[in-house]
């Protein structure tokens, strides 16, 4: 408890970084009351109205078949959302999970999960999750999986440094003496203390998986239309980009405003929770 | 290095022969005659009628000598396919690797030098903007600026439909032009990066003994700073600068697309649509080598910033 209202000091001494988190906030709500705040369906077709320019009526204008532009992009911002937190949540657990074991145990199962690790880090990894995406069903659950699959790697590398410092811990000798089981021990007694820098790196890591979805749905292989995502409105604006430059200019400032939020967020957790910050004042 | 690249290839061959959907299907699903035997023929054809860790080693024995099959979509070999694509590909990317080096080195050595300057604070939110921007939309919104309202940039394609009636000179000058946009777009996340990197790196050398050493026998400023600090703060840099190689190759993919610069990552876009395994997998790998490239390139840098390493070899 102490940790938090400590790191919550810290955080608000960065002014960008208290903004970034009320955008976020801000956008969570927008997500959660989509079906209340947009003006019209997302996906209702107004042939009398196609590529309308931004007016009273249409706020963001329309698209190429004459849906309103700010609803779409209220109900994309669910889509974004989801995929940020499920996608970071499994790139999260299997990070956790491999940084442990490796951590924990280090030796041959280090070397071995390690070794993986550096595998998985030479990929393009937007090949990589182009390959699968493409194979498999495009839709959002495949490119939530996908992402989270294809982004553990640093989460690993983190959680087993903190392991390799920790576990020489007398806490740690002192769990092992009383006779807990090494389950017992990686969970309850050293993962605790392991998981500043996750939550950073989770941060930053939903900011990521944010804009990988917004280029894999820009390419075809994200959201399906008619679902509205911002990276697929982009699409509608390449197609229009002689006529219609609302179509590519508001997507485009949800996405940034969004990624720049989540990301000066973790700027300034990583900043609070960083212990060696704590004492002097210097240093970003 | 090599027991990596055989790593390398299992994934790459598991992911896309565990995934759902054949080439043979997308290849007969259109026609509602090719018969269960037709299907069978063309499987064996390709050899998917076999266990995949046959496959694999049927893969193998030919990629040992350099040759990734034939395309299931025109038949021509992989090799071919990716070597005409090849040099579009790497001369955008060396190219913005260039940009960025320029532009993003001193920007990070002067913010670190000035820290909490207006410089400084400037060029952070230039980093935050720079790392949360989407490249395809910043090519688009340029797309629109210099292509459609100020129509001085082409927007599309490698060099000009028609290049019959230029000289060599005009043709590099067309190349250019065409080159301008995806090459400065490719650039700029990377220089966000790039200059948070030598900026950190720079602060933690400057924070060093011997820098105060430096100074304290009289030497000027600038020499302190270009000799004395920035050839040590070069050394992340260029770890850096390797590890994200993976990223620059990756996001070809999408500025090939927006752009249509018939590149690697436009025929890896296609391939993975037709589902032609043989060049997707081919791609795959030389994507992972050029990314081993990339390190090695790094490690062989670091040997030349660094005569501690020459001298002992790295541990």
């Amino acid at each position: 408890m102490r940790l938090i209202t400590v790191t919550w000091k810290r955080f608000k001494r960065n002014k960008l970084s208290v903004a970034g988190a009320i955008t976020v906030i801000a956008l969570m709500i927008i997500a959660i009351l989509a079906p209340v705040i947009a003006p019209y369906e997302p996906t209702a077709i107004d042939i009398n109205n196609v590529l309308s320019p931004p007016s009273s009526e249409h706020l963001f204008g329309t698209d190429d078949l004459g849906r309103d532009v700010l609803s779409r992009m209220i109900w994309g911002s669910r889509v974004s959302l989801r995929v940020g937190f499920v996608a970071v949540g499994i790139a999260i657990t299997i990070g956790v999970i491999i940084g442990s074991i490796a951590g924990f145990y280090g030796g041959k199962v280090d070397a071995v999960l390690m070794r993986f690790v550096d595998i998985m880090l030479t990929f393009p990894t937007f090949f990589l999750i182009l390959a699968v995406i493409a194979i498999m069903e495009p839709n959002i659950s495949t490119i939530m999986i996908v992402i989270g699959v294809t982004g553990w790697m640093d989460v690993a590398r983190l959680v087993r440094a903190e392991f390799l410092t920790l576990k020489e811990r007398d806490f740690v000798l002192a769990a092992k003496v009383s006779g807990a089981s090494n389950l017992r021990i990686i969970f309850r007694h050293i993962l605790p203390n392991a998981l500043s820098p996750v939550f950073v790196a989770a941060t930053f890591g939903v900011a990521g998986a944010i804009l990988v979805e917004s280029g894999l749905s820009f390419l075809g292989l994200g959201v399906q239309p008619p679902n509205p995502s911002w990276g697929n409105i982009l699409t509608a604006g390449k197609d229009n980009i002689e006529v219609a430059w609302w179509l590519s200019l508001y997507p485009g400032l949800a996405i940034l405003i969004t990624v720049l939020s989540y990301n000066l967020v973790g700027e300034g957790l990583r900043d609070a929770l960083d212990p060696r910050l704590w004492e002097t004042e210097e240093e970003s | 290095m090599i027991p990596l690249l055989f790593g390398i290839t299992i994934i790459s061959f598991t992911v896309i022969h565990l995934a759902p959907g054949s080439p043979v299907g997308v290849q007969t699903e259109m026609s509602l005659k090719a018969s269960a035997q037709a299907r069978e023929n063309l499987k064996r054809l390709y050899g998917l009628d076999k266990p995949l860790h046959i496959q694999y080693l049927n893969w193998v024995k030919r990629f040992v000598k350099l040759d990734f099959g034939k395309s299931f979509v025109d038949g021509r070999k992989v090799t071919d396919k990716i070597l005409e694509r090849i040099p579009k590909t790497l001369l955008i990317n060396v190219l913005s690797i260039i940009l960025i080096l320029l532009i993003a080195i001193p920007i990070g050595v002067l913010s670190a030098v000035k820290q909490y300057s207006l410089f400084d604070k400037i060029a952070t939110v230039f980093v935050f903007i720079g790392f949360s921007t989407p490249s395809f939309w910043l090519a688009l919104l340029l797309m629109i600026l210099f292509g459609v309202q100020l129509g001085i940039l082409p927007i599309s394609g490698f060099q000009s439909i028609d290049t019959s009636g230029m000289s060599t000179f005009e043709r590099i000058l067309d190349i250019a032009k065409h080159l301008i946009l995806p090459v400065s777009i490719s650039a700029f996340g990377g220089i966000a990066g790039m200059s948070r990197y030598s900026r950190s790196s720079m602060l933690e050398v400057i924070r060093q003994d011997y820098i105060r050493t430096a100074r304290a026998k009289g030497l000027s400023e600038s020499r302190v700073i270009l000799r004395h600090a920035f050839k040590n703060a070069l050394m992340p840099i260029v770890t850096i600068l390797g590890l994200s190689v993976p990223a620059l190759i990756g996001g070809s993919v999408i500025f090939e697309t927006i752009f249509a610069i018939p590149g690697m990552g436009q025929l890896f876009y296609a391939s993975t649509m037709a589902r032609d395994y043989p060049t997707v997998m081919g791609i795959l790998v030389i994507g992972a080598v050029l990314t081993l490239l990339g390190n090695l390139i790094a490690d062989i840098s670091y040997a030349l910033v660094d005569p501690r390493i020459r001298i002992k070899g790295r541990q």
